[in-house]
């Protein structure tokens, strides 16, 4: 009959609205500036620098290599390398960046910075409440802005932390057996031009008498 | 004489005036519209109620639309370039004064001016019903079938634009039939037109 | 205890005699007419502004969310942060739009709107003009709203709001039949188009229910009738197409910025506040009371009571029903609603001339209820449309 359709519906909305005051599922909705939805744990926004330790510029893991650089579909980081070096956390002499500019306005969030990255010192954030009133240098970030501890790292991507750790400790691991090769290494050849001096010393002497 | 009708018939004046002269056609509907509406003033100031609110139901809230509509469909929405006024405007108004003057003239020395006016009649809506159904039925009738005559006429004339539509529902449909090696097996049957 | 239900017509009587010496006889006139209009301007605009916010809230609950919430107490204030923003908006004309039909459109709907008001019988006694042919006021002066949409679509220059605009008149032109015959059944039985004396017909019982028009076989229909055609003069959903607000946006008044626009949103409601109070007062018994017991309460109350129940309906049947396209609007409206209300005259009158008894109820009902089930069922079955076939390009 032309018409019993329209009562059903109107019947299963009458449900919706008595039931949006009873039941508290129905309504989803999340007041924003009180209450935030949680993001997940793979949520990526802009990328930040991660420091070890407690000093950000002095544990600051990124060397300068500017590969993110070249590699950012935008362009949107600008990288001076220092002229001078210092000791990263594999005890080597490394560069480290003078100056590390993101422009977040251009930034398009895509991660490839953090993929390239052979040194696990630029991960993707999760903050996105970054309206500013400047409009031509409100979202351009400096290094001082961008550099955020690996607790906070471990907080907010915890498995991605975990993996970059391990990552870092093998490579640590890898550095300090090498320095022990290269100790041992070094103690033999060591050894080794003893026992050829030695040895050069010892034959010419039954030769001469 | 009174104010009231001396306005009614002013504006009435003017906007028939506007309607003539006004170069784009959408504003001389418009103004023509509100003739309408001051005519139905006219009669609402005489006291016949009914008269005067279904001049404005009828004329302002239908015909004044149909007159709006017809302009637009057919390409009257630009303005014209040349003047409305057409050249020869001095002879038109002429003829048209003296045939004024002529029908004036008739009606004031008329048998029907000189009279006492008759007293008015009662104009409710009742009083117009029992007269529509009593003394007024056959030409009640009549204007129900001319109704009818010109809604039915409009049904057809909007219908026969429907067969330029089947015949390119066949050709398609043909064209479809054809093209295979199954159109031996099933020759083109007539299920792609509705007939 | 004063007389609650007389209260407003006793204030204008106190006032009136207040001001006899101090004014002659023609501004006393004037004064009485400003006092009747004024309530109207202030009580309706009023309406229309808890009207939007209930509207907002209401379809926010059934459709699962909150409402506005942020302004004033659970959002009750948001009418007021509209208003505010409409007024300092921009008033952007278009270069090519035609400046005096852009200024009139929405001033003729917006008067038109409120001059049909002067005919609700708002309470007992309480009607600005008593004329003997008030339905029919009412009925010519909502029709003269048609033009003023049709120039608002034009007055812009753009081809789609013209679009727009014309069937948007087409749909209002076409539901206007339903709206008037449905009222004609009640003006037959009552025999009168003045208002107040159809609301005072509605005004005894029948033993337990009262006498309004809507429990009757054909006032039922004819009250469904003259509401679905109510939603449609009004462009309310489900008959919105012309406005297709999650569409075209705002379909013929597209243009439109700051105060034209709310006076735009001002009219449609009100136009629809007045349509509702119509179908209250011919077949809800105006501002009658129910039960004897309810006397007390005034009769205003009743009235706006009724129509704030009316309005709870049309918001509750906006989130439900989705958008009817325009040839499914044109074809209910000629093909569905014009034989139904016909039916429903010939109904109203196998009412009349039978008898008062249980038989009138049985003939009348049974013509209503065979003339929808036969209206209803074959023309909205799925045509049979055949095999697809498909044309691809050679």
């Amino acid at each position: 009959m032309l018409g019993a359709g329209i009562i059903k519906g109107m019947a299963e909305t009458a449900r919706n609205f008595l039931g949006s005051y009873v039941s508290a599922e129905r309504l989803t909705t999340v007041q924003y500036p009180e209450e935030r939805s949680p993001q997940i744990e793979n949520a990526r926004q802009f990328p930040f620098l991660v420091f070890d330790g407690d000093d950000p510029m002095k544990g600051l893991r990124c060397v300068a290599c500017q590969i993110c650089e070249k590699e950012c579909p935008p362009k949107c980081i600008y990288i001076v390398k220092s002229k001078d070096k210092r000791v990263d956390y594999k005890g080597q002499a490394q560069f480290y960046p003078a100056t590390f500019d993101i422009d977040l306005s251009v930034c398009m969030s895509c991660q490839i910075c953090v993929e390239v990255c052979p040194f696990e010192s630029i991960k993707m954030d999760t903050a996105y409440e970054l309206s500013t009133a400047d409009r031509f240098g409100g979202l351009l970030v400096n290094k001082h802005q961008l550099a955020k501890s690996n607790e906070h790292y471990r907080k907010f991507h915890p498995t991605d932390a975990a993996a970059s750790d391990g990552a870092l400790a093998v490579e640590v691991a890898k550095a300090q057996a090498k320095a022990k090769a290269d100790v041992e290494a070094k103690a033999k050849a060591a050894a080794d031009a003893k026992a050829k001096t030695a040895a050069a010393q010892s034959t010419p002497a039954p030769a001469t008498a | 004489m009174t104010l009231s009708f001396a306005i009614i018939a002013a504006l009435i004046i003017a906007a028939a005036t506007a309607a003539m002269t006004l170069r784009n056609l959408v504003h001389s509907a418009l103004a023509v519209a509100i003739a309408f509406a001051g005519l139905a003033s006219a009669y609402l100031q005489l006291g016949a109620q009914f008269v005067g609110l279904t001049q404005i139901l009828v004329y302002v809230g239908a015909v004044a639309i149909l007159i709006v509509f017809a302009v637009l469909l057919t390409r009257g929405g630009e303005a014209p370039e040349k003047s409305v006024f057409s050249a020869s405007w001095f002879w038109g108004a002429a003829i048209a004064t003296s045939v004024f003057a002529l029908l004036a003239c008739a009606i004031n020395h008329s048998f029907a001016s000189k009279r006492a006016l008759p007293p008015q009649p009662s104009a409710t809506v009742e009083q117009i019903g029992q007269d529509l159904m009593t003394k007024f039925v056959l030409p009640l009738e009549v204007i129900g079938l001319l109704l009818t005559a010109a809604l039915i006429g409009a049904v057809i004339i909007a219908m026969r634009d429907e067969s330029p539509k089947s015949k390119i529902e066949d050709g398609g449909s043909k064209m479809d039939k054809t093209s295979g090696p199954s159109s031996i097996l099933h020759p083109p049957s007539s299920s792609g037109g509705h007939q | 205890m004063p007389d609650l239900d007389q209260i407003f017509v006793n204030l204008k009587h106190w006032l009136l005699g207040q001001l006899e010496g101090i004014l002659s006889a023609s501004w006393l006139e004037l004064v009485s007419i400003l006092l009747s209009l004024v309530p109207i301007l202030i009580v309706f605009p009023t309406l229309f502004a808890i009207m939007t916010i209930m509207e907002r809230k209401g379809l926010g609950r059934i459709q699962n969310r909150y409402g506005p919430n942020r302004v004033g107490p659970f959002g009750f204030l948001q009418p007021a942060a509209d208003g505010i923003k409409a007024l300092i908006k921009e008033d952007l004309v278009p270069r090519a739009a035609d400046k005096v039909v852009h200024l009139l459109a929405p001033v003729i709907l917006v008067v038109t709107a409120f001059t049909v008001y002067a005919v609700l019988p708002i309470g007992r006694n309480m009607v600005v003009l008593d004329l003997d042919a008030g339905l029919l006021f009412f009925f010519a002066v909502g029709a003269a709203s048609d033009l003023a949409v049709f120039m608002a679509g034009w007055a812009i220059r753009n081809k789609y709001a013209l679009l727009g605009a014309m069937r948007a008149v087409a749909q209002m032109v076409s539901y206007e039949i339903p709206l008037i015959l449905s009222s004609v059944a009640v003006v037959m039985i009552t025999g009168t188009l003045s208002l107040p004396e159809i609301v005072m017909a509605q005004s005894t019982h029948f033993g337990f229910l009262p006498d309004w028009f809507v429990f009757t076989p054909w006032g039922f229909a004819g009250f469904l009738l003259f509401m679905i055609a109510a939603n449609a003069e009004a462009n309310r959903s489900p008959f919105d197409l012309p406005e297709g607000e999650s569409e075209i946006i705002a379909g013929y008044f597209i243009e439109y910025s700051g105060f034209k626009f709310a006076l735009f949103f001002l009219a449609e409601y009100l136009s629809l506040f007045a349509i509702c109070g119509l179908g209250i007062t011919l077949f809800l018994g105006g501002w009658n009371a129910p039960f004897a017991g309810l006397e007390f309460i005034p009769s205003w109350a009743w009235f706006f009571l009724k129509l704030i129940t009316l309005m709870c309906l049309f918001i509750w049947t906006r989130g439900t029903l989705p958008r009817l396209r325009q040839d499914q609007l044109m074809n209910l409206a000629w093909k569905f609603m014009i034989p139904m209300v016909l039916i429903n005259l010939v109904a109203a009158a196998l009412w009349h001339f039978t008898g008062p008894g249980f038989m009138r109820w049985l003939t009348s009902g049974a013509l209503l209820i065979v003339a929808h089930l036969f209206l209803g069922n074959p023309q909205f079955e799925r045509k049979d449309i055949g095999k697809r076939t498909y044309r691809f390009a050679e």
